[in-house]
């Protein structure tokens, strides 16, 4: 299949790898990636945090990106489920508040095509064993946009119970928020940390050597404050998990979601 | 007496009276800094709130129909929302009907001067109230304490409160806040007969409560009580009170006068639809298959029960509320508390950071709609935002509310208003989303911007961004708290090089290295 990459703007810049591990799994599948690099960002902070105009320019910008090229792909894919919600509940509600109706169509036809990632590999390529080696304990996080807009479901555990080597223990806790929320986390930063300091307990207690998630965003929460607080648990994109194989094994870099050369 | 504003287009719906307890001093972040600095309240709350949540869970997993439930639920409610204005004239002539006398309270003022009224003129020295959360918004205890009428809660956790002069911080849990060793503390100082051996254990407690209410009812004939009300059907005139302990139904059948305070959008169109609520209601609310006492009273009836049934109907910013189509379901609330025990904002920050009667969730949708909002000095202003928007609440509200909409919705209306006043759009936000919007939107600046980002990022050092100082804007919210990710070659820049070999990096600007990448080649 030819699949378009959204990488949402976030993996772009602060998490890349998580990106390029995308196309290395889709690739190994024997699919098509392509990149458009006219793409910038879904809209959802804009949205999210109640600036509606000037989010609609943003969400012009991702359907005029796509929207043409929807005949000469099979699916778009992003790597977070947050995105790909925004994607397909909210373009609708920034369209409708500016009062167009041909952006609300366009970006109706663009959503039916858009998938978060585990949505892609089990609904559209009818994948679970995706071949992948990891040979370490994880805990996965449900971030809550997969969860509850999205939908995924069990779709990214069976995927993660497929890779060889690959232990996975339970969070405790696991469906509470990390307490990102986008501008949340600075907006009401005390209410997030304490969100997150909980979070990132639950992980160091599962006892887990990596929290797992399918959103960059709730990873660099979780992982930025491991990391402040200099616990042991790493982040890592479930993409991360399942580009990793016996030859090029995932191995975590200093940064926070990088891959060490 | 006024009449409804409802469906009378000359007069316009009208937001809740200031002297409602609908909002703090505070906005949201400063009220909850404090709150999450009280490690015992903390403690209370997440041991309170998630066994309160696992009980949900556990009595909901038994319903197989309970999506079919919630379904019928929220169109009951929707129904109301559509027909208010002729299901509340039929509740009223239903009332009548039945012997009941009706009045109609535009806001907490009038509410308050119709039951103080009533009372003086029964000369009451003492009300014995049900819980009610009408009642506590509406500081109707305050407004009789101002006419010399002394108000005494006849709710456990409500009395807990009161004896303590606290406010409530949960629907359902008033004194959630508290454990069981405060509470100890808060009856030995306000009960000057307790014995001062009682001990922290439940039972007890509940033992000193009890008798020093048993006074308080055995001096209720002849007297007069206030509730409010879960359900008021309209095709019956039926009020419906649904508690736990037996209190409430005291207070609805001992005295002489019953005043019920009910707001406007309580209504059940029928008596058949209690059905659908009193399945809904308790397995939300407590986590109850079925709440211990559903007192069903239809206005007055000769030798049993009180002599005198008087319903106040309150608008109070319901109207308001109404006049929304995007906010209005916030109406449809049925007051169980299931969104606030699965909330995690307010888990940690507890319901006092709310400011209002209606603190959690569907406070954060609830109040600021009811009072209006005045600017971005308004404390209720800031409710919209107190959520990471993680729709745990809209999983678990029986009527379905749709609240991570709603504040979605309730922020862009106050991102608008703001943008429509000359000279409010300024603020750092403002500037930073507008800045944002116009880069995002322009592929090639945006392209630019990006591929320049881990270049320019060298000038840091290490691998992480740890803290930033406070001048900077936006930033140190999220760095005072953890690390961030220091950008490294961003994706595009890497997929550049891999479909066209050795390509120029772009000059990302003055000063800056724009030379290849530490991460090149990598794969």
């Amino acid at each position: 299949m030819r699949i378009s990459l959204m990488t949402t703007c976030l993996v772009d810049v602060m998490a890349p790898d998580v990106a390029r591990s995308t196309v290395r799994l889709l690739e190994r599948l024997g699919h098509e990636v392509v990149f458009d690099k006219r793409q910038t960002c879904c809209g959802q902070m804009h949205t999210n945090t109640g600036y509606y105009t000037e989010a609609a320019p943003v969400v012009r910008s991702f359907v005029d990106t796509y929207e043409p090229t929807l005949d000469e792909v099979d699916a778009i894919v992003m790597p977070s489920g947050s995105c790909a919600g925004c994607v397909r509940d909210q373009h609708r509600l920034v369209a409708r508040h500016e009062g167009d109706t041909e952006l609300e169509e366009r970006a109706e036809a663009v959503a039916a095509k858009t998938y978060e990632l585990s949505e892609l590999l089990v609904d559209v390529l009818k994948v679970t064993d995706v071949g992948a080696y990891f040979p370490h304990t994880v805990t996965y996080h449900p971030t809550c946009h997969s969860m509850r807009v999205l939908k995924v479901g069990p779709r990214p555990l069976k995927l993660l119970r497929a890779v060889e080597g690959i232990t996975v223990v339970n969070l405790p806790e696991s469906d509470t928020c990390c307490g990102f929320g986008g501008t949340f986390s600075v907006k009401n930063d005390a209410t997030s940390d304490a969100m997150v300091t909980d979070k990132a307990s639950n992980v160091v207690a599962s006892g887990a050597d990596f929290v797992v998630a399918g959103d960059a965003s709730c990873l660099m929460n979780i992982g930025g404050k491991l990391h402040r607080t200099g616990a042991q648990p790493k982040p890592v994109h479930l993409a991360q998990i399942l580009a990793s194989t016996q030859e090029e094994p995932f191995i975590p870099a200093d940064t926070i979601l990088g891959r060490a050369s | 007496m006024s009449t409804v504003d409802l469906g009378i287009p000359t007069v316009r719906p009208q937001h809740a009276s200031p002297s409602s307890h609908l909002r703090g001093s505070r906005g949201f972040p400063a009220a909850a800094r404090d709150e999450l600095g009280n490690e015992t309240q903390r403690g209370n709350l997440h041991h309170a709130t998630s066994s309160i949540q696992a009980k949900r869970a556990g009595v909901v997993r038994e319903v197989r129909d309970w999506q079919k439930l919630r379904n019928a639920g929220s169109a009951v409610k929707w129904q109301v929302t559509d027909h208010l204005p002729e299901m509340l004239e039929q509740l009223e002539a239903s009332v009548t009907a039945a012997g009941g006398v009706v009045h109609w309270a535009r806001d907490a003022e009038e509410a308050g001067e119709i039951v103080t009224a009533l009372g003086i003129e029964r000369g009451a020295e003492e009300i014995l109230k049900v819980k009610s959360m009408a009642t506590q918004e509406i500081a109707l205890n305050e407004t009789l304490a101002h006419a010399g009428i002394r108000a005494i809660e006849s709710d456990l956790a409500e009395l807990i409160v009161q004896l303590a002069d606290d406010t409530p911080s949960h629907i359902l849990v008033p004194a959630i806040h508290r454990n069981r060793a405060e509470i100890r503390e808060i009856f030995l100082a306000a009960m000057p007969d307790l014995d001062a051996s009682i001990t922290d254990d439940p039972a007890e407690l509940a033992g000193a409560a009890r008798r020093f209410l048993r006074e308080k009812f055995l001096d209720m004939p002849g007297s007069m009580a206030v509730s409010g009300a879960n359900f008021a059907v309209a095709e019956t005139g039926t009020m419906v009170v649904v508690e736990s302990e037996g209190n409430g139904r005291m207070c609805l059948t001992l005295p002489k006068t019953l005043v019920s305070v009910v707001g406007i959008e309580k209504i059940v169109p029928t008596f058949e639809d209690l059905e659908v609520f009193l399945q809904l209601l308790p397995r939300s609310s407590t986590g109850e298959r079925m709440n211990p006492y559903t007192t069903l009273f239809t206005g007055v009836h000769e030798g049993d029960g009180p002599e005198e049934f008087h319903l106040v109907l309150l608008d109070n910013g319901r109207s308001a509320v109404l006049e929304d189509p995007d906010g209005r379901s916030a109406l449809h609330c049925i007051r169980c508390s299931a969104c606030l025990n699965v909330c995690p904002v307010y888990a940690r920050a507890g319901g006092h950071a709310y400011g209002s009667t209606y603190p959690g969730p569907i406070g954060a949708i609830l109040s600021p709609q009811m009072t209006g909002t005045s600017g971005t000095d308004d404390p209720n202003s800031t409710l919209p935002y107190a959520s990471s928007l993680c729709g745990a609440c809209y999983d678990v509200c029986p009527v379905k509310i749709n609240i991570p909409e709603i504040l979605v919705h309730l922020r862009a209306q106050d991102v608008d208003r703001r943008r429509g006043e000359r000279g409010e759009f300024h603020g750092q936000w403002d500037i930073a989303m507008k800045g944002a919007s116009t880069l995002m939107s322009s592929p090639k600046a945006y392209d630019l911007a990006v591929r320049s980002a881990g270049p320019l990022s060298k000038v840091l050092p290490g691998k992480n961004i740890g803290k930033v100082p406070g001048m900077l804007p936006l930033v140190p919210g999220w760095t005072d708290h953890r690390d961030l990710p220091k950008p490294q070659q961003s994706f595009r820049s890497w997929w550049e090089q891999r479909e066209q070999p050795a390509p120029p990096e772009p000059e990302p600007g003055a000063g800056a290295d724009g030379s290849a990448e530490d991460e090149e080649g990598r794969r």
